[in-house]
């Protein structure tokens, strides 16, 4: 079989390959760049599941090419981001193999919290109180998005377990 | 943390926490599952474009070695001489009793048992509406309507300059709407909601009505009609598609041919002189100018005011003027008309410059240089091919022109017309029709589309500025929202047919203009299925039916696949990585698709990340094939130029009655093939005219011939559109649209 260096080397660069390929679908001025709004549908299509705060992180502190001296929290970052920045941390985040995706199980315990009466479903109101006031809020749009998959229209519920099977399904 | 207190306050404190965290987590993980959608549906986006593109590159290619064959040969017997000509020009009309008399509708009688839509003339409001309602109800109407409307648009049309001016103090709010496409459903929703054309409610209709869509015979005639009821109000642009030629390959020719079975025929000769009529821009208010395609660098308003625009009947082929040289292409021309072997066929849209982030490359021109050596080698090649051709079909020997250019004596091409119009001319009315933004600055050649140019920022703004405009309209792309501002705002893409590629493929827009000139754009979806989807569904839907036609395409490769992938497995262990897989695809296909994000989902068995490809060859091709299962290299060559192949077709059946002669078939065949570089011998080709010479007589009927591919894409579509029905009633979401 091929020398472990070399198979290291052929791995980093099908690794690089991959961001690359990723990343050219949405540059669309086709000079390897992107709009850094873009960025987190990237990284998150490259495998990894990042919250909203630690992709913040990531664009302040490595990617922004001209990031002002205070950035306050709440501010949208704007610009663009170029792939010769990308690249390398990119490369980095997957190796050390960072914002792992959930494992199922997790998740399930995750909405048995939110069910605080222990039901196996809530209710429509329940999930979107939960999901647009609490943690990093969804927008309307990603709400609405959610409950027209989620929400069993004839008990205005949301049967979780059925829910996350089906995603898991189509997920793989 | 408390240590096991368990004070009301504290336990509340760890609650609140622990949904903070579960909401937290719900979050990333909802975020991420959307974020691989987005991707995928930027990717299937992409496949769509880069097949459409690729298919049109391809039509011209088949007109460029045309053009080639027109400008070399010289027949040299009568047989020859009609053969070409019937092929290569066209028999104009241009004196009025003649056309009269060959498009006569009069004579034709409407039978007491049609139960379509009747007419009178002068077409009242009444008959539009009714039209409209007619349609819905899928009647047809009566050819002879077809060919009195026809006539009449033309008298109308006739009158309008090349450029349509209209004033918004003359009706409040203008409504524009982009390519249709054949789609009536999008033009009557457009109808329904924004309401019927009248004295209040002006519309500017932007080009493309028709091809690729199933019912562009009838968008035509409700356009007209409306058209002819208020022609102060209504108005139409010229798009690319309203060309005979384009139609041929796009599907609008076959519709007629198909619905009109006795006065097709008629009905498509009109039809170009109706085309080549139609104005070539409207402005509004001085302000706004609406074109199908764009502007370039040399859009000059005052030649394309002065020029005889009906002269132009084709954008894709230029007809010289007799007394002028033949054609030379300067710097920027379209792209070069012989396929080089070294060069590739430009890959996708979303590719648009070969070095990635230069900005002034021009592709094609700087080959114009070698033209000369070029075609003298290929025209080598071409003697020899033709000849053994005319000797297997028993023509007399012929000569070949040495000196270029050669020109036919007008005398000897008698019904045929060649007048024509300034290269010059010409070129600006192709760029109109044809071009399209790009974000970076400058002017070049549009290689994609293989006429006209893309155009950047600053070539938008020095035409605003030469003539005091405020912004562009135009159409011609197909946009995901039916709508895109760029160039700062500056240029609008508006685009109505929805659902274009695929059901949930994009959305169709339309603008609305008030005295302000500032634009509200309406948007729309004319299916009622898609409201039902979610929008996993949907994207799952597209997606099967972009990656269907990409495996296709993957497939019409095989042989040059499989050559690829050969080439990265020195040792023959039938085993590549799936890294090379990528390369290789892409040094196939040259669509300039990001084959690794695609690779999941078409390439299913992997070993070790190792991937069989031979299997994965023959995979592809169990999935193409009919229960026939033909495997042969001469059916996949067949296969991926069935488009090309339907458009030789029907320009070499002039007459268009389905039915060519089996020596037509297999002379251009075999010249076709040479220049496109398809590797097939000659006994093949005879093999392959006499199997598809159904029933011996000599005639080979183009119909049958496609039917045997349209077989296999109308079963798989079949069994979708079962799906999706199926999917609809029951509530449960169907995984059966879940990914491979």
């Amino acid at each position: 079989m091929a020398d472990d260096k070399d198979s290291g080397e052929m791995r980093l660069q099908e690794i690089q390959k991959k961001i690359k390929d990723a990343f050219e679908v949405f540059d669309h001025e086709s000079n390897d760049t992107v709009d850094v709004r873009e960025i987190g549908t990237i990284i998150r299509s490259l495998g990894c599941c990042p919250s909203e705060g630690e992709l913040h992180d990531l664009i302040a502190e490595d990617l922004l090419s001209q990031v002002s001296s205070r950035m306050v929290e709440e501010e949208e970052p704007t610009g663009y981001i170029r792939l010769e920045k990308f690249l390398p941390m990119m490369v980095k985040v997957l190796l050390e193999r960072r914002y792992r995706p959930i494992p199922e199980d997790l998740l399930l315990q995750a909405f048995e919290v939110l069910d605080s009466a222990k039901e196996g479903f809530l209710t429509k109101e329940e999930l979107v109180k939960y999901m647009t006031e609490e943690g990093e809020p969804f927008t309307q749009e990603e709400m609405e998005e959610m409950l027209s998959a989620a929400l069993d229209p004839e008990t205005n519920t949301i049967q979780y377990r059925d829910y996350l099977a089906m995603m898991v399904i189509d997920e793989n | 943390m408390g240590s096991g207190s368990s004070t009301p306050h504290h336990f509340v404190l760890q609650k609140a926490e622990s949904a903070f965290k579960a909401a937290v987590l719900i979050q990333r993980w909802y975020r991420r599952y959307i974020a691989r959608l987005e991707m995928r549906r930027r990717c299937t986006w992409s496949i769509f474009q880069s097949i459409e593109y690729a298919g049109q590159q391809d039509q011209v290619k088949l007109h460029d070695f045309f053009s080639y064959l027109v400008d070399h040969f010289t027949p040299s017997s009568h047989n020859e001489r009609s053969f070409l000509s019937c092929m290569f020009t066209e028999k104009r009309l241009l004196k009025d009793p003649e056309m009269e008399k060959y498009c006569d509708y009069e004579s034709i009688e409407v039978p007491d048992c049609y139960t379509g839509p009747h007419l009178s003339f002068p077409l009242l409001p009444d008959h539009a509406t009714a039209l409209v309602e007619a349609f819905k109800q899928k009647k047809q109407l009566h050819a002879r309507y077809v060919l009195n409307i026809l006539h009449e648009a033309r008298s109308h049309l006739m009158q309008l300059p090349n450029i349509n001016r209209l004033s918004t103090g003359y009706s409040e709010e203008i409504t524009v709407c982009g390519d249709l496409h054949g789609q009536l459903d999008d033009l009557i929703f457009i109808f329904y909601k924004n309401g019927l054309p009248s004295p209040e409610r002006s519309y500017v209709f932007n080009g493309d009505f028709v091809d690729r869509g199933k019912d562009s015979i009838e968008i035509l005639m409700i356009l007209f009609a409306f058209m002819l009821v208020y022609p102060k109000e209504f108005h139409l642009n010229r798009g690319n598609h309203e060309d005979h030629i384009v139609n041929l390959r796009y599907g609008f020719t076959k519709e007629v041919m198909h619905k009109y079975k006795v006065n097709g025929k008629k009905i498509l000769k009109m039809l170009q002189e109706v085309f080549c009529w139609l104005p070539l821009a409207t402005l509004i208010d001085g302000k706004v100018l609406i074109t199908h395609g764009g502007i370039s660098d040399k859009t000059n308003l005052e030649l394309l005011e002065k020029l005889e625009r009906h002269k132009i009947i084709s954008t894709m082929k230029y007809t010289k003027k007799p007394e002028k040289e033949k054609l030379v292409e300067e710097g920027r021309s379209s792209s070069p008309w012989f396929p080089l072997k070294s060069r590739s066929v430009p890959s996708s849209p979303l590719r648009l410059s070969p070095q990635k982030g230069s900005r002034s490359a021009s592709i094609p021109c700087s080959f114009i240089p070698n033209r000369k050596e070029i075609s003298k080698r290929v025209r080598k090649s071409v003697q020899l091919e033709l000849e053994k051709c005319w000797q297997q079909v028993g023509f007399s020997e012929f000569k070949i022109q040495e000196e270029l250019p050669f020109f036919p004596p007008e005398s000897e091409l008698d019904p045929c017309d060649l007048q024509g119009v300034d290269y010059e001319e010409w070129k600006q009315v192709a760029d109109i029709l044809w071009s399209d933004p790009m974000p970076q600055e400058g002017c070049k050649a549009n290689t994609v589309r293989g006429e006209g140019c893309y155009f950047g920022p600053n070539v938008t703004e020095q035409m605003l500025q030469k003539h005091s405009l405020q912004f562009l309209i135009r159409s011609h792309e197909c946009k995901p929202e039916g709508y895109e501002f760029c160039h700062n705002r500056k240029v609008l893409t508006i685009f109505s047919a929805s659902n274009y590629y695929e059901v949930g493929s994009n959305r169709g827009a339309y603008v609305k203009l008030g005295r302000d000139l500032i634009p509200h754009i309406v948007q729309y979806q004319a299916n009622k299925a898609t409201h039902t989807l979610t929008m996993r569904q949907r994207i799952s839907r597209v997606e099967e039916s972009a990656l269907r036609a990409l495996r296709e395409k993957l497939f019409a490769h095989s042989s040059s696949l499989l050559g690829a992938f050969k080439s990265y497995d020195l040792d023959g262990t039938n085993f590549i990585t799936l890294s090379d897989w990528s390369a290789a695809v892409e040094s196939v296909l040259h669509l300039g698709l990001p084959w690794r994000v695609l690779r999941p989902q078409l390439v299913t068995h992997t070993t070790n990340n190792m991937l069989e490809y031979t299997s994965w060859l023959d995979d592809l091709a169990k999935e193409q094939l009919s229960h026939e299962n033909i495997q042969s290299s001469l059916l996949e060559v067949l296969y991926r130029n069935r488009s090309n192949l339907e458009t030789i077709f029907r320009i070499i059946d002039s007459d268009h009655s389905g039915l060519i002669s089996f020596d037509e078939f297999r002379q251009i065949w075999k010249l076709f093939s040479s220049h496109m570089n398809i590797d097939i011998s000659d006994e093949s080709i005879c093999d392959l005219a006499r199997s598809i010479d159904f029933n011996k007589d000599g005639n080979i009927d183009i119909n049958e011939f496609l039917e045997a591919f349209r077989l296999v894409e109308q079963s798989y579509l079949e069994d979708k559109d079962l799906e999706l029905k199926n999917s609809e009633t029951s509530h449960s979401s169907c995984s059966s649209h879940g990914i491979h």
